[in-house]
């Protein structure tokens, strides 16, 4: 009987474990893709409004699998984590950082997820305010999944953490170098030669013009 | 003429992302800088879903969709 | 051209003489000053008092059959301005738009540092046609000493009902459009704002703005004291009255004068000595004028159908001389540069458009070639795309300059330019450090 409601506890929290590994990748692809149509990079092969929906439906997606993420961790009789963790930040007596950190990153992300679904009423400036918080919500995820979890000895563990604070790393990076459409351009920057001097005259000859 | 829906822009929001010429080709072109060109803001019937999507997908939310029966009074452009 | 005889005109003393005289604006002579508050009370007599809506209305309706049209450079019917702004529902304000953003114009300097009470008094007025009770005077930094000191005066003598704030205005060429206006007395920046709604519905501090030149208002000032007919007794039917015009360039005695609407352009350029040279080319309007040949414009009255005959009006009033010795497509490049620059840098087609066409425009001039198709593209890919009508006035003025100078256009594919001096005659401020 023990053996069985072992097992069950094991399958609890190895899908626990998975799906938060998945989750990371995941996620940090939804902030590489977020960052893609900022800069609009490859515009040609990937037609921006598909980058854009594309980001949209990961990171709904995402919110699907994080449920599944946070039940099963919950649920899980071997660690106590309790239901207030799941919104309040440092509330789990289980490891209490690691699991903050996950907690942080629900809360900034759910905050990113309800205004963005809510962008039309609430206006561009607002919702733009509250989506920077994905810049803080993506490393409180990545902290998380390296403290609160045990398997960076598995290599391909290790490699999806590599990869994914890599390919986000990345994306920050284009998005701080890029010329990224923040606005238009200085006056005089456009396209063509730049700001020319005064035109002088060219070679003069003296033509008498139509009265 | 029953009039229709009215596709506007805000020429300040707008950054030329260029995703609304992307799904509503039939009504917005991409000027030689990238920024749309709505040549004509009459929505036709059986493009007025594009052209929610298309205000929808906008990332400056630069683009509205006025249907006559709720444009704000305040906002309806004055005779003279 | 309407001209009442002096008999129909109310006799009404010294006053009502000095009324019918011309110039109606500007003192009779320069120098000297502005016109102290008595000055100003002696030369015109009281501004009328009047309450509630039937005198309001009234007095609109008044404007209305004077016709008055703002000189700001849009020529709005000035009583449908007014009947607009004073019909909303919430608490008005008025705002004298002073700050003469257009460099080679110097009307409303002049307007401002001769006769500030007049305009005082028109701002006043005005506010109290559309019911508000403050009225905002925002004047170019040159006169503000002078609009501050009248109004103090008027607070001495405790002349107004309404209270009057004046204001420096930013040193920006879109800072003088309506809503840039309005955003640059709520908050400081001299830039347009998306329209709808209009500032007449919802500008300052969500109210219904009256934004209005300040010539417009100093002619409202003297609407009100002799009413429409004697408005009437200069200028044509479908435009009356007199107009302040400033002429710069290639006429003896440059200057700010006032004319009576409808005069030939050529009588106009003699009002300022005439030519001093054979003339080239003439910009008529403003930066968002019109280049027009000086044989072909001469003899066109100064009006907006007269001068429609080369697609031009009078605009803001500049009426600036080129002489043929100047490069026109150099002036021209150096205009457009200034006013890609000037761009308040909201609206991408503008930003780049302008850019663009400044671009190709400096090419143009200097000899390095010409691609009319492109250009053409830009000018119709820019105009009408902006928030607010800089773009458009910019493609106007280059749209008439390569109509005019076309056979310049040729010389210059083939390297060769009439130009003996170097351009010049339009004033482009300095660039702007970012």
């Amino acid at each position: 009987m023990s053996a069985v409601a072992a097992t069950g506890s094991q399958g609890l929290w190895f899908l626990s474990r998975g799906s938060g590994l998945v989750l990371l990748a995941l996620f940090s692809v939804v902030v590489v893709l977020g960052v893609a149509t900022r800069t609009g990079s490859a515009p040609r092969r990937w037609p921006r409004f598909a980058v854009a929906e594309l980001h949209r439906t990961l990171s709904l997606f995402a919110v699907a699998l994080l449920v599944l993420h946070v039940v099963t961790a919950i649920l899980d009789p071997f660690v106590t984590i309790g239901w207030a963790a799941t919104v309040l930040p440092f509330a789990s007596p289980y490891r209490t950082l690691a699991i903050g950190l996950g907690t942080l990153a629900v809360d900034l992300g759910g905050a990113v997820l309800i205004t963005s679904l809510a962008r039309q009423r609430l206006g561009q400036r607002a919702w733009r305010a509250v989506h920077w918080l994905a810049y803080l919500a993506w490393p409180a995820a990545f902290l998380h999944s390296l403290t609160a979890g045990n398997d960076l000895g598995i290599w391909w563990v290790a490699l999806t953490e590599v990869a994914s604070a890599a390919a986000v790393a990345a994306a920050v990076l284009a998005r701080l170098f890029s010329r990224g459409r923040d606005g238009p351009p200085e006056p005089g920057q456009g396209p063509g030669p730049s700001r020319a001097a005064d035109p002088r005259p060219a070679p003069a000859r003296p033509t008498a013009r139509a009265a | 003429m029953i009039a229709g829906a009215r596709l506007r822009l805000n020429p300040i929001a707008c950054d030329g992302r260029g995703l609304c010429a992307e799904v509503l080709p039939e009504m917005i072109t991409l000027d030689d800088w990238g920024f749309p060109i709505i040549r004509d803001a009459d929505v036709p019937p059986g493009l007025l879903d594009e052209a929610a999507e298309a205000v929808r997908l906008c990332p400056r939310l630069a683009l509205r969709l006025d249907h006559p029966s709720t444009t704000p009074a305040a906002s309806r452009p004055r005779a003279g | 051209m309407n001209t009442l005889d002096s008999d129909q005109l109310p006799a009404r003393g010294a006053a009502a003489v000095q009324a019918r005289r011309f110039p109606r604006l500007l003192p009779e002579r320069f120098g000297g000053g502005p016109a102290s508050l008595e000055e100003h009370l002696s030369r015109y007599g009281q501004l009328p008092h009047g309450w509630g809506g039937p005198w309001r209305e009234q007095l609109i309706a008044e404007v209305g059959r004077a016709g008055l049209t703002g000189r700001g450079g849009a020529a709005f019917p000035t009583a449908r301005k007014l009947a607009a702004v004073a019909g909303g529902p919430d608490m008005p304000v008025v705002i004298a738009n002073g700050t003469e953003g257009e460099p080679a114009s110097a009307k409303d300097k002049v307007l401002l540092a001769c006769a500030p009470h007049l305009v005082l008094d028109g701002a006043v007025l005005a506010a109290h046609m559309v019911g508000a009770r403050q009225a905002i005077v925002v004047v170019h930094d040159a006169v503000r000493e002078v609009v501050d000191g009248a109004a103090a005066e008027r607070r001495r003598a405790r002349l107004d009902r309404v209270k009057i704030k004046v204001m420096t205005g930013a040193d920006r060429f879109v800072g003088g459009e309506a809503s840039a206006l309005v955003n640059w007395v709520a908050q400081g920046i001299p830039l347009p704002t998306a329209t709808p709604p209009r500032v007449s519905e919802s500008g300052l501090r969500g109210r219904p703005t009256l934004v209005q030149n300040v010539e417009t208002l100093a002619h409202l000032a003297l609407i009100a004291r002799w009413g429409a007919r004697w408005f009437r007794s200069l200028g044509t039917t479908a435009e009356p009255g007199s107009i302040l015009v400033t002429l710069i360039g290639a006429v003896r005695q440059p200057g700010v004068r006032e004319i009576e609407i409808g005069m030939p352009l050529s009588d106009v350029l003699g009002r300022a000595g005439g030519p001093a040279a054979p003339l080239g080319a003439l910009l008529i309007g403003g930066y968002f004028g019109t280049w027009a040949d000086p044989a072909v414009a001469g003899p066109l009255p100064f009006s907006a159908e007269g001068l429609s005959a080369v697609g031009g009006s009078p605009g803001a009033g500049l009426v600036a001389a080129l002489p043929a010795d100047v490069c026109g497509l150099a002036e021209t490049a150096r205009v457009a540069r200034y006013l890609a620059d000037e761009s308040a840098g909201q609206c991408g087609p503008c930003v780049f458009g302008l850019g663009s066409i400044a671009d190709a425009l400096a090419d143009l001039a200097a000899g390095r070639g010409y691609q009319p198709g492109r250009l053409r593209r830009w000018m119709a890919q820019t105009e009408g795309r902006g928030a607010c009508h800089h773009p458009d006035g910019a493609v106007r003025m280059v749209r008439s300059a390569l109509a005019v100078f076309g056979p310049e256009i040729d010389r210059h594919a083939q390297g060769w330019c009439c130009g003996r001096r170097p351009p010049g005659v339009l004033p482009v401020p300095p660039r702007r450090t970012p």
